[in-house]
């Protein structure tokens, strides 16, 4: 099998991976899923970074080096975000008070 | 390293990507689950390092812009609230598409006359993809942001604009295919981006559910095809894993919303501008005070509250919990209807309420709910309109018409808080509002909650 095939069938099978995990996801825990599934294309970020590696001009290099703060920025934040989100779904609600003085948008 | 041992890590890495969603199937899982998912994504950061044929000749710069994207995205991730988390997504699904398409440009210029054409065409195609996720999830972070406006933004002609930016990205990228030069693919990505510009603009605010998800989809889909440039199987598993979550949760959104994909994009062309809006004759309606809806709510045996974007906007679900929480220790059943699009993005409105520790198995979802409301004393709909428009079932022709809607004309009595008796997004009038057993609290939603509260708490 060529490289360029196999690389299709891994694909491939993964569309079906892919439909298969996420259709059992619960309505509730849709935007985890959204910002999970946003958190893990932030691996992208070994892209980013083997293409800087290789970089042989200042350009390949800038381009690079945004990329991989971009990258970065959605990996780490993404994951960040989704575990906040999911702490809260944790277990049975105790009787803590959060008392979140709101701040920011008020609009 | 050598390339086998590479190779089973990077399988071990996605492997931990599928456990992360698996875990999502369940509450009591999905925390861990994440946390497998982030441990394999800095695993495989420290992997690339030591990748066969890794140069290490720019190690500093890379380190550097690790670290800078870490201090950017760490505060940001941790300060936003629950009720800005829609435009955080966005704006995260934004930068990683963005960096897609950096990554296939960087790649495009070092590939030679060498290149095989499946190569060439998918370095073309995450460029594409990517740059139409940059530059739509930045203008669906400015409308939920509110920084522009969330209504649809139309101009004549714009199907013809966009139609006609859509060909040229492809004529570009054909020529992009056969010159390989590095103006070409300058054009193509401009043209690319405004393309995302153009069909994030004339959607509305409501509809932002599935645009979100749709964009989610493509930047997956970017992620999934520079795997296959850069013949790294990690991200093609790892893209094509968020390419199925976004495909299927824009199905659901849009069949939640009653209409097809195509509609909800470009609907805002084709349908009529609502002239009634604003105008009209003025009917009556009935306003309540605060203390009226207390003794509603004191004498019923059943409430079913229904939270919409209104709730996010004033900042409420920690005062609707309390409400909750007060009405229980009166013996009140209380129960929220959850309509899948309420709020801004799939799922937003759980995700608030777990945020005020309101238990899930309170939160009951649409089908499940229906049935119920002829049961039901009290619907108090929170900042909520669309999502129980009786006109989705009754009047042909209306943009709403056809979406599934919560049945709370069936119950017993209305209240809905509402600022103003501005339409929703769909700006469309609501019958329900003039039904004799609707009553209106006007104010935001969380000072007439707290009035609520202590009106419920003196009786």
């Amino acid at each position: 099998m060529s490289n360029g095939l196999a690389l299709l069938s891994i694909f491939v099978l993964s569309v079906f991976i892919g439909f298969e995990v996420v259709s059992k996801v619960s309505t509730t825990l849709h935007t985890p899923l959204m910002s999970g599934a946003n958190a893990i294309h932030g691996i992208i970020l070994i892209g980013a970074i083997t293409v800087t590696d290789r970089a042989t001009n200042n350009l390949q290099l800038g381009l690079g080096v945004a990329a991989i703060v971009l990258a970065t920025i959605n990996m780490v934040g993404g994951f960040v975000v989704t575990d906040r989100m999911l702490e809260m779904f944790k277990g049975k609600p105790r009787v803590k008070k959060e008392v979140e003085v709101a701040g920011g948008e008020t609009k | 390293m050598n390339q086998n041992l590479y190779d089973l890590l990077g399988l071990g890495v996605a492997v931990c990507f599928i456990m992360a969603l698996k875990g999502l199937s369940s509450p009591k899982s999905a925390r861990r689950g994440n946390l497998i998912g982030a441990a394999g994504a800095f695993a495989a950061t420290d992997l690339v390092f030591f990748a066969p044929g890794a140069t290490h000749n720019h190690k500093w710069w890379i380190l550097a812009a690790i670290a800078v994207g870490v201090l950017v995205g760490v505060p940001a991730a941790r300060k936003i609230q629950m009720t800005q988390m829609p435009q955080m997504v966005a704006l995260f699904n934004g930068v990683g598409g963005g960096a897609a398409a950096l990554v296939a440009i960087v790649e495009y210029l070092k590939l030679g006359s060498t290149a095989s054409t499946a190569e060439v065409l998918a370095t073309v195609f995450t460029v594409i993809i990517g740059c139409v996720s940059f530059s739509g999830s930045i203008v669906t972070f400015l409308k939920l942001q509110e920084i522009m406006t969330t209504r649809p933004v139309v101009f004549p002609g714009g199907r013809f604009v966009i139609a006609g930016t859509l060909v040229g990205v492809l004529g570009t990228a054909e020529w992009v295919v056969h010159s390989l030069g590095n103006t070409s693919l300058t054009v193509m990505a401009v043209l690319s981006l405004l393309f995302g510009v153009l069909f994030v603009l004339p959607v509305g605010g409501a509809d932002v559910p599935i645009v979100i998800s749709l964009l989610n989809a493509f930047t997956g889909l970017s992620v999934a095809a520079s795997g296959y440039v850069l013949q790294a199987t990690l991200l093609i598993v790892a893209g094509t894993l968020v390419g199925a979550s976004g495909t299927i949760l824009t199905r659901l959104m849009a069949a939640a919303m009653g209409r097809s994909l195509f509609g909800t994009l470009f609907g805002a062309f084709t349908a009529k501008p609502q002239a009634a809006v604003e105008g009209g004759e003025v009917r009556s309606v009935k306003s309540g005070s605060p203390d009226d809806v207390a003794i509603l709510l004191n004498y019923a045996q059943r409430v079913v509250i229904v939270p919409g974007f209104g709730l996010a906007v004033a900042q409420a679900q920690h005062t609707v919990r309390e409400l909750a929480d007060l009405l229980n220790s009166k013996g009140v059943d209380v129960a929220y209807g959850i309509h899948p699009v309420a709020g801004r993005m799939p799922g937003h409105m759980n995700v608030l309420l777990a945020e005020a520790n309101v238990p899930y198995e309170q939160l009951v979802e649409m089908d499940e709910i229906n049935p119920t409301f002829p049961q039901t004393d009290v619907v108090l709909v929170v900042g909520a309109n669309d999502v129980v428009n009786p006109a989705a079932k009754t009047t042909h022709g209306c943009p709403i018409y056809g979406m599934p809607i919560l049945d709370v004309a069936s119950a017993g009595n209305v209240i809905f808080l509402k600022r103003s008796m501005r339409p929703g997004f769909a700006g469309i009038e609501n019958e329900l509002l003039y039904d004799p057993k609707t009553t209106l609290l006007f104010g935001d939603a969380k000072d007439s909650l707290t009035k609520v509260v202590s009106a419920l708490k003196a009786l």
